[in-house]
This record gives structure tokens, C-alpha cells and sequence, in this order.
């Protein structure tokens, strides 16, 4: 049973713009900090993976724990949604 | 409904397709606009080098947005990550959309590893525009310019972009080129990714 924990949009240079957490995941305090470090943690492997490929939806970049980072790249690099999933 | 016509109906507005919007745009009134545009600019600025530049900050925005719009849909989703990639998309794809044709020539410079031109017979924005002999070489291509150098930028290209006239035997006016210079790290990945 998946649900996404944790949506955010991010520039071009690193920026969050938008944040949202969405889907029946439990919602605790400290999960939402939790699920930010490891969205940004992410976001270097983004960087090298986005030149590898001419896609704009990569599935499953990282893994922490049972949470699954998967992205959406879109032409001028703005991360649109970095997911966070329990599997 | 009176005229409804065959139109396909979307549960899901998500599901709708964008829009291929108005694809024809009068050409007086991009004149109009564009000759203000730069005559607004002169009262700005002292130099050329500066109206310049303020022309090419203008076609950066430009430039910027079209790359996304383009890259989704006309390209059906798929990002461009190879040198040559976004140089024939420019080449073809945002001179078709801009300018309704695409762009004359793309060449390699012979000089550099890292210089390449778009050449133009007929430059749309310079269709009407006349620089007085003490303006130099002053070049209203430099929006045009200023595109390029969004769409390269914003995919991740940087790189310096200016617009030049090259007379030519043989014609009235001389050709525009656009020469596009990357910079170090665009080569040194290209290198990489070999």
C-alpha cells in the first residue's frame, strides 16, 4: 500500500518553493523534518543523475530505510516533485 | 449547442491537453512593440554596450520560459542534455515557434572548441530597424541574443551570446549571426559524458 509522505517543488539552484505534505502517511512532527533532510540529501544524486538521461520522470533515485525518493525533472532543471513514499 | 463541433470531453482536467494557442501573431504588431521596446531602452542608457545588454536581459526572460513551454509541448517530455541536443533544438524547434521557419545555418567555429553560430539572412526583429551610422555595431539582435541565452542557460548551458552582422557578397544586407560561446564546465561535462 503506497502513499506519498512528502511533496516538494525545488529551483533551479536549490531553493524549495513549495512544500506540501500529502497521502495517508502518518503525520508526526518530527517525521516532517525527517522527510526534508532526506529530500535534500537527495538532491545531489539528482544533480549527476539528470545528465545521464534525456527522461524527465526518474523513479526511485534513493532509498532511506522503507522511504523511496523519486523525482520529476523538467526541462530547466526545477525538481517538481520529490516524492517521498512508503513501500 | 450551436456549432459544438466534434471536441473530445475530459473527465479529468488534468488530462486535457495544453493548448496550442494562437499560433500566428501579427507582424506590425511585434514591430510596434519590439521598436518601442528599444526606443524606451535608449532613453535609459547612455551607451550602446549598456542598451545592449538591456535587450539581451529582455529576450532572457523570453528565453527562459520558452524552453519549458516547448520542451512539454513540443517535445513530448523529453529534456535535452547533449551539446548538440540543444543546439539543433534552438536551431529548429524555438526559431520555428519564434520566428515561423528555422534558423538558416548552424556551424561549428573553426577558431574555438567552444564557439558555435546560428545565422540568420533576415533577422525578424531587425526587419524594420535601422541603426544610424554612430551607433557602430550596435545590433537590435541582441534580443534575440538574449533568448538564446535563456534557453541555454535555463537547460543548463551556460554560456555568452551576442549577435553580429556579417556582410555578405552577393546580398543587400548583411546576415546576422548569433555566436554562442560556452562556458568551461559545459565542455568539461560534454568530456564526461563522452
Amino acid at each position: 500500500m503506497t502513499s506519498t509522505a512528502c511533496f516538494i517543488i525545488v529551483s533551479r539552484n536549490d531553493i524549495p518553493i513549495y512544500e506540501a505534505e500529502v497521502g495517508s502517511a502518518a503525520k508526526r512532527a518530527e517525521d516532517a523534518q525527517l522527510h526534508q533532510f532526506i529530500l535534500h540529501a537527495a538532491l545531489d544524486i539528482v544533480q549527476d543523475l539528470a545528465w545521464t538521461t534525456s527522461a524527465m520522470f526518474l523513479k526511485a533515485i534513493d532509498r532511506f530505510n522503507d522511504l523511496v525518493v523519486s523525482v520529476y525533472v523538467t526541462a530547466g532543471h526545477i525538481l517538481l516533485h520529490i516524492e517521498l513514499t512508503f513501500i | 449547442m450551436i456549432g459544438a463541433g466534434k471536441i473530445k470531453q475530459y473527465s479529468n482536467i488534468l488530462e486535457k491537453p495544453l493548448s496550442k494557442g494562437k499560433q500566428e501573431v501579427s507582424l506590425s504588431a511585434f514591430a510596434f512593440l519590439f521598436s518601442e521596446l528599444v526606443q524606451y531602452n535608449q532613453t535609459q542608457v547612455d551607451n550602446i554596450s549598456e542598451l545592449e545588454r538591456r535587450l539581451e536581459d529582455a529576450g532572457y526572460a523570453v528565453g527562459a520560459r520558452v524552453l519549458e513551454l516547448l520542451c512539454h509541448r513540443d517535445k513530448g517530455n523529453r529534456r535535452e542534455t547533449r551539446l548538440l541536443g540543444i543546439l539543433s533544438f534552438v536551431h529548429s524547434t524555438v526559431w520555428k515557434v519564434l520566428f515561423g521557419k528555422v534558423a538558416d545555418s548552424l556551424e561549428k567555429g573553426t577558431e574555438h572548441e567552444d564557439e558555435y553560430m546560428i545565422s540568420e539572412k533576415d533577422l525578424l526583429v531587425n526587419k524594420f530597424i535601422s541603426v544610424p551610422k554612430d551607433m557602430g555595431t550596435f545590433n537590435c539582435g541582441a534580443f534575440v541574443a538574449g533568448i538564446v541565452r535563456g534557453v541555454l542557460d535555463g537547460a543548463g548551458f551556460p554560456a555568452v551570446v551576442t549577435a553580429h552582422f556579417v556582410p555578405m557578397e552577393g546580398l543587400q544586407r548583411p546576415r546576422t549571426t548569433i555566436l554562442i560561446k560556452f562556458a568551461e564546465e559545459v565542455l568539461q561535462r560534454e568530456a564526461r559524458l563522452g
